[in-house]
């Protein structure tokens, strides 16, 4: 499976408080999350981030809460994929868990900038910087992390396996 | 050869029915209780409702404790507490906790025998991570984690890795677990022990109290961590017995055990520590400040710092003293057994007098819920777990985290200060 968008550039340590802020989650439906996503770091996230754009970040992204609220209001803002130089391990587990693809690959998250172009090949794990013309290999996910995300995420995951 | 187990990695071995796991190894893991709160609870149980198995796997291996914004804040709170009462109703949940005997949830379930050592919790609340103090693994997860594990009883795990970190000394007057743990993130970053466990030995432990334990493995997360894991001594036992009537198992770790990484704590050496906005790992001892920083609110309380030792610390400071002119100090026993008790001890008078309010047991104001929001440009000294940006209110406004006793010490004088010298 390939996505393909543009980029939001972010930092280290951003945190699940900046994702999605704890005012915000007395509500747990994901477009009234996604309207607030990021608001108190980047104002302009949510006007300007289009289907299938992408966020990368630098390190332990994520930190924080265990709010999963966090890579729901991501996923429902559009995002198809986040890339970092490391994910904090809650966020890393939640996303996987509710289907968001995320990468860890230390080279892509210094190699690309903030309105970048970039195409990502989830079977394989190579990341395209369109814009720059250059590439980057991302981590491959262990085998039971690959059927969890085949199957759309954890509940389905373990519906299937009842079968 | 067979490789040397940690602590961590000996009770997830047992937990997932093998001899021995490695770091790195995915397994599976029997679930001894799994923990969720109002905010978390309802997206898990709209996850469950999704799932072919229905119901909940073990009705007294579930704690639902509706804590956050609690008693109901505003409309929609009131929403997702019903959803959790109803959820609890419905499948006879024995460990649900109504306002009136709940509490937060970190200092609750130790308070009501529900964790003791060699458990394996899971908890979608990242700062789960506090049981470790008795000996058990116990780490945050999120909310379709927690409800794959109301159904199944299980969760997969990745072995972490660990760091060790050897206690030494004895912590001078003001110095306690809040300060041991701010000074090594201080010392690690808020990613240094990201995905491993923080494995705490040495005989400086005994010179640390129970509560001092729970703070200290409570902030695990802030350093990254996976779990924070305490040594089962004589006062863990001690405090096991007082508090529950559940078995408990024993791990330690195999002499030969690999750890990632090694750092000696003497605490004789450490000073009362501030973590600076905007991250736990901005820590500064209380001696480094040379200039004045004066403060709005001070918050004393949350599952890192509302236990009876916090409450005692912070009356310690207060006791004949009032509260700077211009500063609103918010003291919030961390359950009502705590706040029987600081009435008992007289500590809640004390408050009072000094001019604080305190508060039924809430999370409120640590994550900017109620019960203390921030305007903008406005600085609070807080006891609680978390600096960042928009924490506690407005975007502008600003959190340094410390013990009670230099909370208190701060309301007294306006400004950020040493418990001696006030």
């Amino acid at each position: 499976m390939n996505v393909k968008g543009k980029v939001f550039k972010y930092g280290d340590n951003v945190d699940t408080d900046v994702i999605i802020p704890a005012r915000y989650l007395n509500s747990s439906e994901p477009a009234e999350l996604a309207a607030h996503c990021m608001e108190d770091i980047d104002k302009d996230f949510i006007k300007k981030v289009k289907k299938g754009d992408l966020m990368v970040a630098r390190k332990n992204f994520g930190c924080g809460s265990s709010r999963e609220h966090a890579p729901i209001a991501i996923k429902a803002a559009g995002v198809s994929c986040v890339i970092a130089e490391t994910f904090a391990r809650i966020f890393y587990r939640n996303a996987i868990n509710i289907g968001l693809p995320i990468i860890e690959c230390p080279e892509a998250a210094a190699g690309i900038e903030a309105g970048d172009e970039v195409e990502v090949d989830f079977d394989s794990g190579l990341i395209k910087n369109l814009t720059r013309g250059t590439s980057f290999q991302g981590q491959a996910f262990p085998e039971f992390m690959q059927k969890i995300i085949a199957s759309g995420g954890l509940i389905p995951y373990i519906n299937s396996q009842e079968a | 050869m067979k490789m040397g187990m940690t602590m961590t990695q000996k009770i997830l071995a047992a937990a997932a029915g093998l001899e021995t796991v490695e770091a790195g190894q995915l397994i599976e893991a029997k679930l001894d209780l799994v923990l969720g709160n109002d905010i978390t609870s309802p997206v898990a149980i709209k996850e469950m409702d999704k799932m072919k198995v229905k119901g909940v796997f073990d009705k007294d291996k579930i704690a639902l404790v509706p804590d956050h914004f609690v008693p109901n804040k505003d409309i929609k709170s009131a929403e997702h507490c019903k959803c959790v009462r109803e959820f609890a109703r419905k499948n006879e949940i024995t460990n649900y906790f109504e306002v009136g005997e709940m509490g937060i949830e970190h200092a609750l379930l130790p308070e009501r025998g529900l964790t003791v050592a060699g458990d394996v919790i899971i908890g979608a609340d990242s700062h789960t991570c506090t049981y470790g103090a008795l000996g058990a693994f116990s780490t945050g997860v999120g909310s379709t984690d927690m409800a794959a594990g109301m159904a199944t009883g299980k969760a997969w795990f990745k072995v972490p890795s660990a760091i060790r970190f050897h206690i030494t000394g004895k912590p001078g007057k003001w110095v306690g677990g809040k300060d041991v743990i701010l000074h090594i993130i201080g010392m690690i970053g808020v990613d240094g022990a990201l995905y491993k466990s923080m494995e705490f030995v040495g005989d400086g432990i005994q010179n640390l109290s129970m509560d001092d334990r729970f703070t200290i493995a409570n902030m695990a997360i802030e350093a990254g961590g996976k779990n924070g894991i305490f040594p089962v001594d004589e006062v863990a036992e001690a405090y096991m017995k007082e508090h529950s009537s559940r078995p408990y198992k024993t791990y330690t770790a195999d002499e030969d055990a690999v750890y990632d990484a090694e750092y000696t704590i003497d605490l004789s050496t450490l000073r009362p520590t501030v973590a600076f906005p905007h991250l736990p790992e901005n820590t500064h001892t209380i001696d480094e400040i040379k200039e004045p920083i004066s403060i709005d609110q001070v918050v004393i309380g949350s599952c890192t710092n509302g236990r009876l030792e916090d409450m005692r610390a912070a009356a310690a400071v207060l006791k004949g003293r009032h509260v700077a002119k211009g500063v609103r100090c918010i003291v919030i026993p961390a359950t009502q057994n705590i706040y029987m008790q600081a009435m008992e001890e007289g500590l809640l008078k004390i408050f009072i007098e000094a001019g604080a309010v305190v508060s039924t047991p809430t999370c409120g104001p640590c994550l900017g819920g109620y019960m203390g929001i921030l305007a903008e440009g406005e600085r609070c000294i807080s006891t609680t777990n978390r600096n960042f940006v928009g924490r506690m209110g407005h975007v502008k406004s600003e959190i340094y985290l410390a013990s009670p006793a230099v909370a208190a010490a701060s309301a007294v004088m306006g400004r950020i200060a040493d418990p001696d010298q006030v």
